[in-house]
């Protein structure tokens, strides 16, 4: 015999749970009814909030760090190579060259994708999430929140080059011959990868919806 | 305050649904944002072997040197540590801390955490006082980043071939291997331990209503 299947219904109008007097625990995912607003989610002694007050403005402030600390990431040297008569200092964007001179193609776009695009992807993604926070509309909420659930998947990737050049300075010291260290530029660019992940991690795509849904309702209340 | 059973809200954009029943290999979403919203967790019994051998294999992998590159007959290796320690000596600890908190501290504390969850419930034991330990789980499972230091070490490594002999050394194997099962850990969505805990709650109302973990 097979089980009857509940799916969730496809009516688009779908109250907010906000309108409905509830509250859901951002933590644990329980439904709580009759609760105010910052009361202490029984189950897993959570916060709850209807919305996330003041993460916008968390999210903007650490929208603006990374912005600010995006171009020393990628001006700034991020590696030191010494070896017994020379020197030279590797950018972001030269690390990827010297892959592609090498003809390592798929190590150089791996690469680029990971330190280059990912970050300037996430500052853009971000900026028009916040952007869209203040207006919202429905029209354009599911692709919003899409896109926010992608910001958040693939931001921690660009933590590889850290990885690369903590490896490579940690086990590159032969005396007289090589030795690599790592540079400042690799601080900024850390600092850029933490950043964006904690501004999305303040942002609240609930907000996306409000607006919208608040506005489909007058128009179905008018109209009936 | 009350809590309110049979209703599921996307976290997402806050739509209110009936609780559906999830069934094997279910993926259940949103319908009007896309955001999945509860998904089957049938493997919630192979957690607990899946954190030991985890960590083990995170032992080894921090134990061992990563790899070993030898140029004209000198010989140079690391370990994780070793690399972090490096990092910060040379006037980069703010990187050093970075690289040790997402690849050190936060798997390691998140895999002792799941294990203090999972032993005790093995016997069907209370879960009760454990609510901060899933909390913590929730918090540092971002910044975990085994799976992108991996990628990180194959790309230096890539990069060395060219200039000595790479050896690779037995914690790669290790930190590939943590890789794969640690992929397998995180798919377990730390809401389905909240799940586990009222399942597992005798005071809680919830014990007849959703006995599996839905989430």
């Amino acid at each position: 015999m097979s089980h009857p299947r509940h799916t969730l219904s496809k009516d688009v109008a779908h109250p907010q749970a906000r309108d409905l007097g509830l509250i859901v625990c951002q933590q644990c995912g329980s439904v709580w009814a009759q609760a105010q607003d910052k009361q202490t989610c029984e189950r897993c002694g959570g916060r709850l909030h209807a919305r996330q007050h003041g993460g916008l403005s968390a999210a903007w402030a650490c929208w603006w760090g990374a912005v600010l600390l995006y171009l020393p990431a990628n001006l700034l040297p991020v590696m030191i190579t010494r070896s017994l008569f020379s020197q030279h200092s590797d950018t972001i964007m030269s690390g990827v060259v010297y892959f592609w001179a090498h003809g390592a193609y798929g190590l150089a776009a791996i690469v680029f994708v990971a330190s280059f695009l990912v970050p300037l992807f996430k500052l853009a993604a971000l900026f028009v999430l916040l952007r869209a926070a203040r207006r919202p509309t429905l029209r354009r909420a599911r692709e919003l929140t899409k896109l926010y659930h992608l910001v958040e998947m693939v931001g921690r990737w660009s933590m590889l080059d850290v990885f690369v050049v903590a490896i490579l300075a940690g086990l590159v010291h032969i005396q007289g011959m090589a030795d690599v260290s790592a540079g400042v530029g690799i601080g900024a660019f850390g600092g850029v990868v933490v950043l964006t992940m904690l501004s999305s991690l303040n942002f609240d795509p609930r907000y996306l919806w409000d607006e919208g849904m608040k506005q489909e309702q007058a128009h179905d209340r008018a109209n009936t | 305050m009350k809590r309110v059973h049979g209703v599921l809200v996307c976290p997402a954009c806050d739509a209110a649904y009936k609780l559906p029943r999830v069934h094997a290999h279910d993926i259940i979403k949103c319908t009007r944002c896309g955001t999945t919203v509860a998904r089957h967790q049938s493997h919630a019994r192979e957690l607990l072997p899946l954190t030991l051998a985890c960590l083990v294999l995170f032992v080894l992998a921090n134990v061992f040197p990563i790899v070993t590159i030898e140029l004209h007959g000198a010989r140079s290796q690391t370990t994780l540590l070793g690399a972090v320690w490096l990092l910060g000596t040379g006037g980069m600890s703010p990187v050093a801390m970075l690289v040790l908190m997402t690849t050190i501290l936060f798997p390691m504390f998140e895999l002792l955490l799941l294990l203090e969850l999972l032993w005790p419930m093995r016997q069907g034991a209370q879960l009760k006082g454990h609510a901060w330990r899933i909390k913590a789980i929730q918090w540092v499972r971002p910044w975990g980043m085994i799976e992108v230091f991996m990628l990180g070490v194959l790309v230096a490594l890539i990069k060395l071939v060219s200039l000595a002999d790479v050896l690779p050394g037995v914690a790669l194997w290790a930190f590939v291997a943590l890789t794969v099962l640690l992929t397998r850990v995180v798919s377990f969505d730390p809401q389905g331990l909240w799940d586990l805990f009222d399942a597992n709650s005798a005071d809680s109302q919830a014990h007849d209503e959703d006995k599996d973990p839905i989430r």
